[in-house]
């Protein structure tokens, strides 16, 4: 359980995080979900207690995560920026965080081949791919046997088979009752994998809202039509309710009715069709939607958000 | 999967798995364990450790050498002041370096990789890793500088015997001065992680630390002599290199009070690193 309350963080004049009130509950799937730039991994490190919040609090199962004895029983963590000494092989960067713990060699071993990095476990980590380093970054997450896992953009960098491996592995996390906290960029992942969504834009709560939920909402019935009487097609169903748009002279998107009675009322009225095709908008579409604003006004003050974005970027690498 | 969750209770699961884990708990001195870990499985650890080793040792060999072939040309005066202990010491001052240089990527080595956010988030009261770190790096600067300075003196010694102007170990004060050699050292080390810790950058710290040992001493002697001479040997470099000599030297200080300025020193860098590494964000 994660608990945010008007969590807040400012670098400069710019505010990262702004204000925000969630919390993620164990048994599920969480989707952290928001355009780049948009706060994500900032909440994560307040989360860890990497930075501080200007103002507002954030708590793991009640508590501050300074305050845990064993913290990494608590908290598996995955951060986006590489966390790892690029010298030291993937075997001695386990063990090391393992030892802070008293947490045995066996385990460290165990996960390598939960991962699977037992071939290149003795190589420097520098040497490592992306995918290889997301691994090994996730076997550091599972180190303590954590009630909460926290991971921030799981999948890049992972192939195919990476993903459908940390998307198994995320849902047996939650079905054994953990709390599974998950960042990305890309609606089309978290439709698959998420249970609950929080949305946020520019550091503020857009949307908390159960996936399911989200798709209904969502999920508009449009109808693609194509006919060379597309105008008067358009005449006769127009009403209320129903919406119209056509992007090509012969080609109509119509909201509000279904295929059968579109086709119908085209039948009855002797209009040639040349496609009748239902759509449904597109979760991407939707989170496209919803953050637009944000994306919006960073397009047309693109001089402060790069600096801001660069300014974060110093910071993750300082 | 949201039907799968609804038939179990989330926190009685969790409790279970709370009461079957094997307990977990951090600890000063399994942070010391991980720092260990962490230090002996760079590559870059053994090279400075040798550099130091080599630098040290080789570098006073060299200087007693070339003393031993140019002594039956040196002038009167050179002979009268001339003295075996800080010859075969001499690589000492460069062994600093190597050292130093460890020190501080101990600790920025962390930040420029990222390790950092690991190393906190395993040890998020931060302190403890900063007080581990220190530990380690002391034990292993001393394990390696001990052997190093003892290596160069009895070395050098032996070659300056050629002309029969070394000096015995037994004579007052030189098992202190080879021992503080070692001292000096390994201060100079934790004195550069503090920097290190502190700057964050690996360029700005060995800059830093270069420039404390290494610049700023020909600077201040360029000041009035009467000023000079009442700062210098408060210097890092001044206070650590009283704590190798014997005898009586004007404008320096008794070995002891060298190692209590250098100390110090250390001290205050930890401390503010320490206060540093607190307040602000990783």
């Amino acid at each position: 359980m994660i608990d945010a309350t008007n969590l807040t963080k400012r670098y400069g004049d710019k505010t990262a995080v702004d204000g925000l009130t969630f919390s993620v509950k164990p048994g599920i799937i969480t989707g952290f979900l928001g355009p780049n730039g948009s706060g994500k991994s900032t909440t994560m490190r307040l989360i860890l207690g990497l930075d501080a919040p200007d103002a507002g609090s954030v708590t793991v199962d009640g508590k501050s995560y300074r305050d845990f004895p064993a913290p990494l029983q608590e908290v598996g963590v995955l951060l986006e920026a590489r966390s790892v000494h690029t010298g030291r092989s993937a075997y001695h960067h386990l063990l090391a965080m393992a030892q802070t713990h008293g947490i045995g060699r066996s385990r460290v071993q165990e996960l390598i081949s939960l991962v699977g990095l037992d071939e290149v476990a003795h190589k420097r980590a520098g040497q490592f791919s992306l995918g290889m380093g997301q691994r090994l970054g996730i076997a550091a997450a599972l180190l303590g046997d954590p009630e909460v896992v926290i991971l921030d953009e799981p999948i890049n960098g992972l192939d195919p088979e990476g993903i459908r491996w940390i998307r198994d592995l995320l849902k047996s996390l939650a079905a054994e009752g953990r709390t599974v906290f998950l960042s990305s960029h890309l609606m089309s992942e978290m439709a698959l994998t998420a249970d609950h969504l929080i949305i946020i834009g520019r550091g503020r709560l857009i949307r908390d809202v159960g996936l399911s939920e989200f798709v209904n909402e969502w999920s508009r019935n449009v109808v693609r039509v194509r006919s060379p009487q597309a105008t008067q097609l358009r005449e006769v169903i127009l009403g209320p309710d129903i919406r119209v748009s056509s992007e090509e002279p012969s080609v109509l998107e119509v909201d509000g009715l279904t295929a059968e009675q579109i086709g119908r009322v085209a039948a009855s009225n002797g209009f040639e069709l040349h496609e009748l095709t239902p759509e449904k908008t597109s979760l991407e579409e939707a989170f496209m939607e919803l953050t637009r604003e944000e994306t919006e006004y960073r397009a047309s003050t693109p001089a402060t958000e790069d600096l801001a974005a660069a300014q974060q970027q110093e910071r993750i690498a300082a | 999967m949201s039907a799968l969750a609804s038939t179990i209770d989330p926190n009685s699961v969790s409790v279970q798995r709370r009461l079957t884990r094997p307990p977990a708990r951090v600890t000063q001195s399994r942070i010391f364990r991980s720092e260990w870990t962490k230090l002996h499985s760079l590559r870059s650890t053994r090279w400075a450790l040798l550099a130091t080793a080599v630098m040290t040792i080789g570098f006073g060999l060299l200087a007693s050498a070339v003393t031993v072939s140019r002594w039956s040309t040196m002038s009167a005066i050179d002979k009268a002041t001339f003295e075996p202990l800080n010859t075969s010491l001499l690589g000492v001052r460069f062994g600093v370096l190597a050292l130093g240089v460890l020190g501080v990527l101990l600790m920025t080595g962390e930040y420029t990789t990222g390790m950092i956010r690991s190393t906190m988030t395993a040890v998020p009261k931060r302190v403890p890793v900063l007080m581990a770190k220190a530990g380690v790096y002391a034990l292993v600067a001393l394990a390696i500088s001990i052997p190093a300075a003892f290596i160069a003196f009895f070395a050098g010694q032996a070659i300056l015997s050629g002309q029969h102007i070394q000096i015995a170990f037994s004579h007052a004060g030189v098992p202190g001065a080879v021992l503080g050699a070692a001292g000096y050292l390994t201060l100079v080390g934790l004195f550069a992680m503090g920097l290190g810790a502190l700057l964050r950058n690996t360029a700005g710290g060995i800059a830093t630390f270069a420039g404390i040992m290494f610049v700023v001493p020909p600077l201040i002697s360029i000041l009035p002599s009467s000023v000079a001479n009442s700062i210098d040997p408060y210097l890092p470099s001044s206070a650590g290199a009283a704590m190798m000599q014997i005898g009586n030297h004007a404008n320096t200080l008794s070995p002891g009070a060298g190692l209590a300025v250098l100390a110090a020193y250390v001290a205050v860098v930890i401390a503010a690193a320490a206060v540093a590494l607190r307040r602000r964000d990783v």
